[in-house]
């Protein structure tokens, strides 16, 4: 009875063997399949927005005026939101990577066994904290801490939405980088300390050129936590899409911004499905896709390099 | 006193240490006389690795170390609470079981010590280009690399990696070299040459070297400390330990009873 069970269903796998190697290969596709599929399915709703669209307007002007007054033409001007995008992730990593890159050298580096092993768990506890309580941080705790700070009649602005999301983007850097600290060789410790470096030395000197590749990839993946980031950024950023005439003023960390993801969140449920704002929105989708691919692979690649390195 | 520390470079006494709750090293008082090469022998675990990483406080890298007693090195007790480890690191040289060069160029290999210790003067680059002259040539590699100071150190031979980790403690001009195990990586040929190179460097330094290899410490060493459990049985000259040791214990071990 078991005999014949077993014979059956050997001889089911043996018929079976080609499309189970199928169903493999396609899984292992499928990560690209699904990249490939959001990007058409994507396009497809932009459609036939990109034939028509200005996109000269749309990459360098910052009149976002999708819904104008009687009798005007909308326009899609989408330098200002994505100024808003470029400036929340810039600021946001100043925050994020000083502290992910310290805290990561202070676990891997300083934290006696317990405290590293406490302090793991409350970083992926932070990490696992939903982005919507981000915002409200960032709407309740932060705006009014910033009202009060420097004299502002609002608290959200681009500050507020860098600080938040800087600290969101700061377990990933932790982890990623911490990861990478340890897989420095002890050997390369003791070398550097048996040679009289200070532990300072040994890190800067010793520990962050040899991981640097693996630092770098946290770092960056750190950016592609900071652009994709929706909800926060729309609580905290204020939702202004102007665009500086200096960049480099620091009076306009508190200025209200809007983001890409931010206008998109914002603006999807009042456009008209099929319409012309709607497809627009989409190629704005488009635009964020196509940043964090690029991110992602950037990373991917700085990665490989430093395994290749190693080898 | 004065005269004591001509006499030994390395005074340790009465020194106890303890991983956690496991006590390594008993009472371990020893000499350590300049301008010869001392050899550490001793079964595996006898605690060769622990007293000789007690000598530049590498040890304490280890958060659960304790320790008690004396070790003076050039008259201070390192152990002493305004002692620095770095200062006394860059007097005592270490060279590792298996060579460990520094994932950068072979040349700031050989700088790396000095880019901690000289101050920004004394860090010319003439300076630097004939101390890496010097070390590399001191220890034979100079005609093998000189062309390629700027390769990453790690992609030598492992022969050429220790001699590396050996020529990089010269220009910080340290008083006592400190070597475990150094040959155990490397090959007949290479083990010869490195014990060629202690040689020549005997001299100059007090050289401290852990072996697990009886008939390298008969070759190479001119003094020998016998271990065992973490205590000492015998110090005694190199060609007198192994012809007539002093204890049964150094008997059995020299005639291959244990270990
Ligand atoms: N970091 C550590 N934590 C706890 N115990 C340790 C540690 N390092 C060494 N020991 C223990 O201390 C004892 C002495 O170790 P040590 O490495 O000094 O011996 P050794 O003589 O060098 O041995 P080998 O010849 O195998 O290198 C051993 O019992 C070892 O298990
Ligand atoms: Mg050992």
């Amino acid at each position: 009875m078991i005999r014949k069970s077993q014979a059956k269903l050997g001889a089911f796998l043996d018929k079976a063997e080609k499309p189970i190697q199928w169903l493999i290969t396609l899984c292992g596709w499928s990560s690209i399949i699904f990249v490939a599929a959001i990007f058409i399915f994507i396009l497809k709703e932009s459609w036939p927005a990109p034939l028509t669209l200005n996109w000269g307007e749309f990459f360098f002007s910052h009149r976002w005026i999708p819904v104008p007054a009687e009798g005007n033409e909308p326009t899609y001007g989408a330098m200002g939101i994505m100024y808003g995008t470029l400036a929340i992730t810039v600021v946001s990593m100043f925050i994020a990577v000083p502290l992910g890159l310290g805290s990561a050298v202070y676990i891997s580096e300083f934290a006696t066994p317990k405290l590293k092993e406490t302090l793991k768990v409350l970083i992926e506890f932070l990490a696992a904290i939903p982005s919507i309580i981000w915002g409200f941080i960032g709407l309740v705790i932060m705006g009014p801490i910033i009202q009060k700070v420097f004299g502002v009649a609002v608290g959200v602005n681009l500050l507020n939405a860098s600080i938040v999301v800087g600290l969101m983007a700061v377990p990933l850097i932790v982890s990623i980088s911490e990861d990478a600290l340890r897989a420095v060789p002890d050997s390369y410790r003791e070398a550097s300390l048996a040679l009289g470096a200070s532990k300072w030395e040994m890190i800067y000197r010793v520990l962050f050129p040899a991981a640097k590749n693996g630092l770098l990839a946290a770092c960056m993946l750190g950016v592609g936590r900071a652009v994709g980031e929706t909800m926060a950024v729309w609580m905290a950023s204020g939702g202004t899409d102007n665009i500086p005439e200096n960049f480099f003023d620091p009076m306009l960390l508190l200025e209200r911004v809007k983001a890409l993801t931010a206008t998109i969140a914002g603006e999807m449920p009042e456009a008209v499905n099929g319409g012309e704002h709607y497809q627009v929105l989409f190629i704005v989708g488009i635009v964020l896709l196509t940043i964090s691919v690029v991110i992602n692979v950037v990373s991917d690649l700085i990665i490989k390099g430093f395994k290749a390195d190693k080898a | 006193m004065a005269d004591d520390t001509q006499a030994f470079s390395i005074r340790v006494n009465d020194y106890n240490l303890w991983y956690g709750d496991f006590q390594a090293l008993h009472h371990v008082t020893v000499d350590i006389k300049p301008g010869i090469v001392t050899s550490l022998i001793g079964p595996s675990g006898c605690g060769k690795t622990t007293l000789l990483r007690s000598l530049n406080r590498i040890n304490e890298r280890y958060g659960n170390v304790k320790t008690t007693g004396e070790i003076k090195i050039l008259g201070k007790n390192i152990l002493d609470e305004d002692v620095s480890p770095a200062t006394l690191r860059k007097n005592v040289g270490m060279v590792f079981q298996r060579p460990n060069p520094l994932p950068i160029s072979i040349y700031e290999n050989v700088v790396f010590g000095l880019r901690s210790h000289a101050t920004r003067k004394e860090l010319k680059k003439s300076t630097l280009d004939s101390m890496v002259e010097e070390a590399l040539t001191e220890v034979g590699l100079w005609h093998a690399v000189k062309d390629n100071l700027k390769r990453r150190a790690t992609g030598l031979t492992l022969e050429q990696q220790q001699k590396l980790c050996i020529a990089r403690l010269l220009p910080l001009k340290p008083q006592i070299i400190l070597m475990d195990e150094p040959c155990s990586a490397l090959d007949a040929a290479g083990i010869e040459r490195i014990e060629e190179l202690i040689a020549e460097l005997k001299a100059r330094f007090t050289i401290v070297i852990v072996t697990h290899n009886m008939a390298q410490a008969k070759r190479a060493s001119d003094e020998c400390i016998y271990m065992y459990l973490g205590e000492i049985v015998e110090h005694s000259p190199t060609a007198e330990l192994f012809v007539n040791p002093k204890e049964e214990k150094t008997a059995m071990y020299i005639q291959g009873r244990y270990g």
